[in-house]
């Protein structure tokens, strides 16, 4: 789901105790560009015999224009609708043969398509992602068929729920003009007129060898793999990407606030600071600061937001605190809570603010700053646990236009962050006129849910 | 780093590990089996202590079983909630708990550098053996629940289940929700908590699982300090047998949504059933094999009726569900669920053909490498194992029993155990 939070992932011990033999490793990545343009890189982890494959297009629903929102997360279910060569349904069914696992995810900023399999079987991963990197058979009658399922997956994914509703709202409002104001799955409206023309259209224009780039983990040679990789992938052609507009975020020029009314039965608020990410902040290092000042809000259960507001002060039942540095345009710097009974979204809405003063006013306790580099290095070590984290990883960082190098910097840049600095970047970016605030405000349910049909008798509910 | 996205379909988490899983085992002096398995590649270790103490054990009080599980972080030995999440926190070490129908387990990752483990293992101790249950902690987490229950009911797929769950099993103690209802865990007192945790967080009634890079002289003494402050107590009896529904049943639950959820089934296998390895097979085929069942393939693929429609056994220490499950717009209900019906009927009647079956095993032997490729695998996988008290070899002899079905196994076995005139049908969304 677009914007979910994740608990960012943190940690380093190395200045409490320097005498630990615990410390980030510079990860060892193959890299190789192909002619034409292709990306490959490897990553040997022979802990299991297996093998994850991704392959990552640098397109997502922030590449889309007005009218066809979603069109790439189409596409991404369209991909699995047959080429010439494989028809619809033999790419699944030849990976299931094989005793592998797939899926593919579509976000703001890629799309991307993934293999985990026996290791002897990473070249038929390859065979069936080249071909359909060019080769894609769009039907009409396929994608009539499949715009139902993307709009039933829309109204379980955010129809339904309230809180998904108040989230794309808040989105919708929260941006001005960058593409992050429009939902990873599209408006209604604009999915539910997808014609044949426009996925052949942005397939043409986004699915070729240099937008993409292949990432392979696991229990593998990398020198053989991309051997394979030039075997099955060199002869497609390259396209001419023609670089995206920047569509860069006006101004905001003052607070925001937006109502969601829903079926519900418990409030909710949602704050959103404007902030940069790794790519835009200048200097890079605001954008670990923000990190570390979202670890010391939410950074675990004895995080400020857990310590204060839920145990504490007791007004909340969950609160929590999300910030997205690897996103390609700038972002927000999220705060959400739900209130406890008796409490109301502005006692929230005051406390959070409260939070966000203090940080502004006091500096972080060495004790929090060091619970934080702790808890990165260990996830750090932790995420080796497996290879598909691994290779979302690198992914992540090479589609939006980073590197994969800069996974290795992380742990490294994080403990660099002061106390100082995240005071500096509370100041600078969590202001009042830059803020939008989404209440959910829930609505009846009608009745308590009774069945209203019951036939067979002895089951009473 | 977070990552945003949907997919094309839901990942659903496959519960499931692999080959070449040595397994050691033992008892500690107090009574608990000790299953180890080394993985030296990463200074880290897996730690999970289980009891048989999940919601089934609630007794008349739902939901009880969960939140003495909730409570147990909240406050042991002299430490406060704060502090005990700084300690592990600053050692970089990750603590849960949790319940499901069976078990109630408290888990823990660490590194192994000595002094961070030696304080992460500390702390889990004297959670795992000298929780407090302070009142005011009591009355938080009580209101939590009670707050996640409300929650509950914003959510047709929620409702869905909990009518589906009664359905099924009437009395028996998998008819309720582990999280529980509103006015049982409103009712609830800290001494039926206390009472509970003293009554089964019992060391013959609980068995440890470790995963990671230790010597087995370390596991041992690992195992050995972590139950030495259990008493020893006493197994509980077992869970009773499963009733089966003496007939058909449908509901429907009026809820103002878009999609109307839907669940159909009936009480499965148990976990040393018999007829599992041939129901497990025959699953994949009819709607486990998540982009390629027939399931998918009629709902999904031939009339994009419903994002997601599948089948599952979910195995337990008796016969766990066995649920169809889709999702769809309102007005297309009555097709889905025909839609659905039919797909079954014709497998129970015919079983699957020669080439599916063909395509299944390739599958899940093909792939068995992918089920403990990781230690959190291997973890969830051991556990099992244990607390089943399956064969330690059961990974190894997974491959064989697979190969070993056939055609007429399944057709047979589908044709005993899931019987369409028993089939408990529920579904929650708006209304024709």
């Amino acid at each position: 789901m677009q914007r979910e939070f994740m608990k960012p992932g943190i940690a380093a011990l190395m200045l409490l105790c320097p005498a630990l033999s615990v410390q980030a490793e510079a990860s060892k990545v193959r890299e190789q560009i192909l002619a034409n343009g292709l990306k490959v890189l490897v990553k040997e982890d022979h802990r299991a015999p297996v093998v994850v494959s991704q392959v990552w297009y640098k397109v997502g629903s922030s590449y889309e224009p007005g009218g066809i929102t979603g069109i790439s997360h189409m596409l991404e279910h369209m991909m699995f609708k047959g080429t010439k060569q494989y028809p619809a349904g033999e790419f699944s069914r030849i990976i299931a043969e094989n005793g592998g696992q797939e899926n593919a995810f579509t976000g703001n900023d890629y799309t991307a398509y993934f293999q985990t399999i026996e290791k002897s079987r990473l070249e038929i991963c390859f065979k069936l992602e080249a071909d359909r990197m060019r080769n894609l058979d769009l039907k009409a009658e396929e994608l009539e068929k499949e715009l139902q399922v993307v709009t039933e997956e829309r109204r379980m994914r955010t129809d339904d729920k309230p809180q998904a509703k108040t989230q794309e709202q808040f989105n919708a409002v929260a941006f001005a003009n960058s593409p992050y104001k429009h939902p990873v799955i599209g408006w209604p409206s604009d999915i539910a007129n997808y014609k044949v023309e426009d996925l052949q259209a942005w397939y043409q224009q986004w699915y070729a060898p240099n937008n993409a780039t292949l990432v392979v983990v696991g229990d593998v040679d990398a020198e053989q793999v991309v051997k394979l990789a030039e075997q099955y992938f060199a002869d497609l052609k390259p396209s001419e990407i023609k670089p995206i507009k920047p569509q860069d975020e006006i101004e905001q020029k003052g607070v925001k606030k937006i109502t969601v009314k829903a079926p519900a039965k418990l409030p909710f608020i949602m704050l959103g600071y404007k902030a940069p990410v790794l790519k835009t902040a200048k200097p890079e290092w605001e954008a670990y600061a923000l990190e570390v000042l979202a670890g010391i809000l939410d950074g675990g259960n004895g995080a400020r937001l857990s310590t204060r507001l839920v145990r504490g002060k007791e007004i909340a039942v969950s609160a929590g605190a999300g910030y997205d540095m690897t996103s390609r345009l700038p972002e927000m710097f999220m705060l959400e809570a739900t209130p406890a009974e008796g409490k109301t979204v502005f006692d929230l809405e005051y406390a959070l603010k409260q939070e966000v003063y203090q940080l502004q006013t006091e500096l972080v306790s060495k004790e929090e700053l060091q619970r934080i580099k702790a808890q990165v290095l260990a996830n750090d070590i932790y995420q080796k646990d497996s290879n598909f984290y691994q290779a979302m990883q690198i992914g992540i960082l090479e589609t939006v236009g980073l590197s994969w190098q800069k996974g290795d910097e992380y742990v490294r840049n994080i403990n660099q962050v002061t106390a100082e600095q995240v005071r500096e970047v509370a100041r600078k970016y969590l202001i009042e006129d830059t803020l939008t605030v989404a209440y959910l405000d829930p609505q009846p349910i009608t009745e308590a849910p009774k069945p209203a049909k019951l036939t067979g008798g002895h089951h009473a509910f | 780093m977070r990552f945003n996205l949907i997919g094309l379909i839901l990942l659903l988490l496959s519960p499931i590990a692999g080959a070449n899983v040595n397994i050691q085992n033992w008892q500690t002096s107090q009574g608990s089996r000790v299953y180890f398995v080394q993985t030296p590649s990463l200074p880290m270790v897996d730690l999970r202590v289980t009891f048989d103490a999940g919601n089934a054990r609630d007794g008349a009080q739902f939901g009880l079983s969960a939140l003495t599980s909730a409570l147990l972080d909240t406050g042991a030995g002299s430490w406060n909630a704060d502090e005990i999440a700084n300690r592990f926190e600053a050692v970089g070490a990750a603590f849960s708990s949790g319940v499901s129908e069976d078990m109630a387990w408290l888990s823990l990752r660490t590194l192994t550098e000595k002094a961070l483990f030696d304080d992460a293992v500390s702390t889990f101790q004297t959670i795992l053996t000298q929780p407090t249950f302070n009142p005011d902690d009591f009355q938080r987490e009580k209101n939590r629940t009670l707050a996640g229950l409300k929650h509950r009911e914003e959510s047709p797929g929620a409702l869905a289940s909990l009518a589906f769950q009664k359905a099924l099993y009437h009395d028996h103690p998998y008819a309720h929700p582990e999280e529980g209802m509103l006015d049982t865990v409103s009712a609830f007192e800290v001494s039926d908590l206390t009472a509970f945790y003293k009554k089964y967080y019992v060391s013959s009634n609980a068995i440890v699982v470790i995963v990671g890079d230790l010597q087995r002289q370390q596991a041992e003494n690992l195992a050995e300090k972590l139950t030495a402050g259990l008493p020893v107590g006493e197994k509980p009896a077992e869970i009773p047998p499963v009733t089966l529904p003496t007939q058909a049943s449908t509901q429907h639950i009026e809820f103002p949504s878009s999609q109307t959820h839907v669940l159909s089934g009936m009480p499965g296998v148990h976990r040393k059933d018999p007829d599992y390895f041939t129901l497990y097979v025959g699953n994949y085929i009819l709607g486990g094999g998540s982009l390629v069942s027939k399931l998918f393939d009629e709902v999904r693929e031939k009339r994009g009726l419903a994002y997601s429609a599948s089948s599952q056994f979910v195995p337990l220490f008796r016969e766990g569900p066995f649920v169809m499950s889709l999702q769809t717009r309102n007005d297309q209900t009555e097709q889905a669920i025909g839609v659905m019906n039919a797909t079954l009927n014709d497998f129970i009647k015919n079983g699957p053909t020669e080439s599916e079956l063909l395509a299944a095993k390739k599958n899940i032997t093909g792939g068995f490498a992918l089920r403990t490729d990781n230690n959190s695998k291997v973890t969830e996988y051991v556990t099992m194992i244990g607390f089943y008290q399956q064969p330690l070899d059961y990974l190894d002899q997974f491959p064989a029993k697979v190969d070993a079905v056939s055609l007429e196994n399944i057709k047979d076995a589908f044709q005993r155990r899931i019987r369409p005139e028993l089939l408990q049908t529920v579904s929650a969304g708006g209304g024709k």
